[in-house]
């Protein structure tokens, strides 16, 4: 019997994928008719990693960090610096010139985002010495200052002929389609699920319990923090190189500590302590800031404009939206829980009686548990 | 008595938080095989003297050895040195420092007077969690589940350590959903998946009922048979403790004040005193 819902639910784990896959193929059939639709996606897709590898450090490990757009500047930068063609770097370091070091190197792109990923990893492991014995607030404060550096140092003058300073680094070369956005990020999810579930995920998830008892278990914090902390920053550089392919073009201003807010939106949403929720969150965030976008059109009803309907209307629906999500649903669209078939149909089925019971009593609560 | 091996010495173990000595030049040991009762009024420096033991304070000033290896030693220093009001004076040690999971790797193995488990985690993961420290692997086996064989036994040692509590069937309860007793019962369990030789259990029947009590005096003594420990021990319920220890020690107001058997412990005029006031200035 519960072998048989295994297998009912693998079918349909599999149906869903070879849906996503056709509405992909569907999508890829037409880049230039369906073009913003493919960059919505694409941009939910590597922020969904980046999301994940950010739930990896706060849901799973309960350290609240924000360094997340720092360690991306770092990926971004290093995937710019090593795959912009050879021939385009004159164009590209027109005003200062490139340093002799790196002209010459150019590197395939799967080689330079694991590069990208190291990258941050290693700034990681260095922040991480004196900024993890710090804790949940502080922790916070000091990782964000730290990310405020690491762009201040990108943007800096003295590395104008690495970074290109102030004027941001284009021409990189950009995703071939859009599989290879969604298997390289379904790659970097999986190898962090894979992470959470294994005999170290467990010991993250002890210290987020309790430290003292964690450490009475025989689990040295400060390794396990730090631990938990490069693998997260390597997933977020490598999500960082990918929104450099992406963006074809970048600079300092990308990596503003709105990018990490955006980020942390998208975990809270979808729940801190859920890998789907991360996914979900992404996709919902990304593609409803672009659903909005009405709202920034002039609006006339029966020839008198609405004065509100105006640019930036939607970023006012936007947070307010986000507040009642985060007012009624606190723990975010999925909690702590991660998606499940069995899940999904309670929830699809209870929907009647939940509706039943808030006629009944007139008060409904409960955020969507699956 | 034949000699027993030592397996914990502590001496002058002194704990000063600014001017309050909550541990007072405290000395004991513990043999092997034996079930030592730490007791005393509220207060006394009980689960201080427990965190001195396995790292989690570093004392103010003495030492305390395990299996013949010093885990913890302190002398104080600079201002510390000042303000230092312990009986015991000061003599210069070589400071040893063990953190709490070094001090769990060594052998040591403890529950906490508020329960400490994973409380948003399942029975089995709790006891899992406890295994990871001895595990062969390394974060890229686990991850790309190389380590079947480590994970699997890891899986099964702990399946069988929670069928040996009876609490197999509730493998997959949230922890912090289980009942009080069956909780305190969970804490041991997965203290005991350390691989400990020494166990320290702090206040192990506080919450439960004379029944519960009954049970757990049986269990400690068949946990020590089985695994082959040796339990050190706060209790505050003086059946469990006058039936089950071999020896007492008993602490007031961070020094002790006596002691030995549980027989000698229930005449010691000094012990009486601690617990029930002294009768000539109390009249209520």
């Amino acid at each position: 019997m519960k072998n048989m819902t295994k297998n009912k639910n693998n079918l349909y784990s599999l149906i869903a994928l070879a849906v996503l896959l056709g509405f992909l193929a569907f999508l890829q059939s037409d880049t230039a008719g369906y073009s913003y639709q493919i960059s919505i996606l694409e941009r939910s897709a590597i922020y969904a990693v980046v999301a994940v590898s950010m739930n990896l450090l706060t849901g799973f490990t309960g350290l609240f960090s924000l360094g997340q757009a720092g360690f991306m500047a770092i990926g971004a930068y290093t995937v710019a610096i090593f795959t912009i063609p050879v021939s385009a770097r004159p164009s590209v370091y027109y005003v200062s010139g490139i340093s002799p070091v790196i002209a010459d190197i150019q590197l395939p792109v799967p080689v330079a985002l694991l590069l990208g990923g190291l990258m941050a990893a290693g700034m990681a492991a260095l922040i991480g010495i004196p900024v993890l014995r710090l804790k949940s607030d502080y922790l916070a404060i000091a990782t964000l200052g730290f990310s405020e550096i690491i762009r201040a140092f990108i943007a800096a003058p003295v590395f104008d002929t690495i970074t290109n300073g102030s004027y941001g680094l284009k021409s990189i070369p950009g995703f071939s389609s859009i599989f290879t956005v969604f298997g390289l990020a379904a790659l970097c999810i999986a190898l962090m699920v894979l992470l959470i579930n294994s005999s170290y995920g467990r010991a993250f998830k002890a210290i987020r319990e309790d430290e003292i008892a964690a450490q009475s278990m025989g689990l040295n914090l400060f390794r396990y923090k730090e631990l938990s902390f490069v693998i997260s920053s390597f997933f977020t550089g490598v999500g960082g190189g990918m929104l450099a392919m992406f963006m074809r073009s970048i600079d300092s201003k990308t990596f503003q500590v709105s990018l990490t807010y955006d980020i942390l939106l998208i975990v809270v949403l979808g729940g801190i302590g859920s890998v789907t929720g991360s996914v979900l969150g992404a996709f919902l965030v990304t593609s409803g800031r672009e659903l909005l976008r009405f709202f920034d059109d002039p609006l006339t009803i029966a020839g008198v404009q609405i004065p509100l309907f105006r640019s930036g209307f939607r970023m006012v629906i936007f947070s307010i939206l986000l507040m009642v999500v985060v007012l009624f649903y606190r723990r975010g669209i999925m909690g702590d829980h991660e998606f499940s078939w069995n899940g999904f149909f309670r929830l699809i089925q209870g929907i009647p009686d939940r509706l039943k019971r808030q006629k009944a009593s007139g008060t409904g609560k409960g955020g969507a548990k699956a | 008595m034949t000699e027993q091996k030592n397996v914990l010495h502590m001496k002058d173990v002194t704990m000063q938080f600014g001017g309050v000595v909550a541990v007072n030049g405290l000395s004991l040991d513990v043999n092997e095989h034996e079930i030592v009762a730490l007791i005393g009024p509220n207060g006394a420096g009980k689960t201080t003297a427990f965190n001195c033991v396995t790292g989690i304070y570093q004392p103010t000033y003495g030492s305390v050895s395990f299996q013949g290896e010093v885990i913890l030693a302190n002398t104080p220093k600079g201002k510390m040195r000042r303000q230092y009001i312990g009986d015991v004076w000061p003599q210069a040690l070589t400071p040893v420092l063990k953190t709490p999971d070094e001090v769990t790797k060594l052998g040591i193995a403890r529950t906490f007077q508020n329960i400490r488990l994973f409380g948003n985690l399942t029975v089995f993961d709790n006891v899992l969690i406890a295994k990871h420290m001895r595990a062969k692997q390394n974060v890229f086996s686990a991850t790309l589940r190389l380590n079947h064989a480590e994970e699997k036994r890891m899986r099964d040692e702990s399946m069988e350590l929670l069928s040996m509590q009876g609490l197999a069937h509730l493998k997959d309860e949230t922890a912090s959903s289980l009942p009080y007793g069956l909780q305190r019962r969970l804490e041991i369990a997965r203290a005991l998946a350390t691989g400990p030789s020494l166990l320290l259990l702090d206040e192990p029947a506080a919450g439960m009922n004379p029944q519960e009590t009954q049970e757990l005096t049986d269990f400690i003594r068949q946990i020590r048979d089985d695994y082959h420990l040796t339990i050190f021990m706060i209790e505050h319920h003086m059946d469990l403790v006058m039936q089950i220890s071999d020896r007492i020690y008993v602490l007031d107001f961070g020094k002790l004040i006596a002691q030995g058997t549980p027989d000698e412990i229930q005449n010691n005029p000094k012990v009486i005193e601690a617990y029930l006031g002294v009768s000539d200035d109390v009249d209520d």
